[in-house]
């Protein structure tokens, strides 16, 4: 086969691209692609890990067996959707460890949402029913993406997910319909996770670095505010039905667009936290350290096990 | 909150990863009911065969996704090269009466 310039297959790759067809592992890539992909996904795997973390912080206190089992169940899906990603992060040619490395000594971002404390049992509520129901939004998306590995982890995680949101909604009905003080619960933990999880959709779409390129490779299918919008539209009814407010005076429905118009976002926390500052991004990191290094005799002794019977058998 | 936190390390041979191997890559294939073929689901790390099976089981099959699992070590597999996907695929497109409907057979014959 003749060789092809770096043009010829560059426009190759756009062609296959614009026909909805699916860039595999080994076929020919823009090395910016790859790139992007590996931080993308590798960021994304690291949320699921990283996330675990403030949702666990309330298994043993779960306030029955049900929701202890169900809250359970959950985070070993996180632990599930980080192994899906680092996977399809590792077709594109980075080691699990160069990825677990990047993490661990601070390289890597995660998402920003995980660097809040969960400081009542209404967080847990509030972190399925918003940040498992954002992250599904964004998910969706993500299925038809166009790099093969990436789609077929979204479309597996999806189907884990509407259990997620499910079981944070159910927990806040619970709390809705019960004492006062655990209305006013449910209410505090909405007023505290609910700006965070719009600012998880990222930056608006006129200051996101990333977003241009990956919606001309078909990885970003929608811009971060018509993501955010629809994540809006879908959860003040609900908000409504569980009789609390969203913590938003600009918030209300726009008969003309037929979306709700809300108020200004943050965006100085948004940085503040990304960049460190957040109320728990030392003790996550903490966190997956320890447990790291708390695993490794686990690890160790899968070796030396492995490696007995592998003697045994020559 | 943790009364300590764990300093944050920034050198990598810190993390006590010296020794911390990936362990070999195995790929999962899952039948999702008896009878079925088998299906590729992903991938997993481990030692040896035993535990990337329990790996697989623990990470694709949480919700009774299978039946049975079969695990291959990822080196083992031979794939065709995407360049070639015309060449190598080639002596099937011309072969029209590999097909049914390339045969005629009259209005009102039965059962075939
Ligand atoms: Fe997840
Ligand atoms: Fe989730």
């Amino acid at each position: 086969m003749p060789e092809l310039s770096q043009q010829e297959l560059e426009a190759r790759f756009q062609k296959k691209i614009d026909e909805n067809l699916y860039i595999e592992p080994k076929d020919w890539m823009i090395d910016k692609y790859r790139q992007n992909l590996i931080r993308q996904i590798s960021q994304h795997a690291h949320s699921e890990v990283v996330g675990m973390l403030p949702e666990s912080n309330w298994i043993t206190r779960a306030p029955n067996l049900r929701r202890k089992a169900g809250l359970l169940a959950k985070v070993q899906d996180e632990a599930g959707h980080g192994l899906y990603l680092y996977s399809a992060a590792e077709t594109l040619g980075i080691s699990r460890e160069e990825l677990l490395d990047q993490l661990l000594t601070g390289k890597a971002k995660y998402s920003n949402i995980f660097n809040y404390p969960t400081l009542t049992w209404a967080d847990i509520g509030a972190i399925g029913w918003l940040v498992d129901g954002a992250a599904i939004i964004n998910q969706v998306m993500l299925q038809r993406a166009s790099y093969g590995p990436y789609a077929r982890a979204m479309i597996r995680i999806c189907r884990e997910e509407s259990f997620h949101q499910r079981q944070g909604f159910e927990i806040m009905l619970t709390l809705c319909r019960g004492t006062t003080e655990q209305k006013a619960m449910a209410q505090d933990a909405l007023n505290r996770w609910w700006w965070p999880s719009l600012m998880m959709f990222g930056p608006s779409d006129k200051d996101s670095p990333h977003s241009s390129d990956m919606a001309k490779w078909r990885v970003k299918r929608e811009s971060n505010d018509d993501l955010r919008q629809k994540f809006i539209d879908r959860t003040v009814p609900q908000a409504d039905f569980l009789g609390i407010t969203m913590p938003d005076k600009d918030l209300k429905w726009n008969e003309a667009t037929q979306h709700y118009d809300f108020g200004e976002i943050n965006w100085e926390e948004f940085h503040q936290v990304i960049s460190g500052h957040g109320p728990c991004n030392r003790e996550r990191i903490s966190a997956r350290i320890k447990a790291h290094e708390d695993g490794k005799w686990v690890r160790d002794a899968a070796a030396a096990y492995a490696n007995k019977k592998r003697q045994k058998a020559a | 909150m943790p009364q300590q936190l764990t300093p944050i390390k920034k050198d990598r041979k810190q993390l006590d990863m010296e020794q911390d191997n990936q362990w070999p890559l195995w790929e999962v294939f899952i039948q999702s009911k008896s009878g079925q073929p088998y299906k590729h689901a992903g991938s997993v790390h481990a030692p040896d065969g035993e535990m990337a099976l329990e790996n697989a089981r623990d990470v694709y099959t949480r919700r009774n996704e299978g039946t049975s699992i079969w695990v291959v070590p990822a080196q083992y597999i031979i794939a065709s090269t995407p360049e070639e996907v015309g060449s190598f695929f080639d002596p099937a497109n011309d072969k029209v009466y590999r097909h049914p409907t390339f045969y005629t057979v009259p209005e009102g014959v039965k059962y075939i």
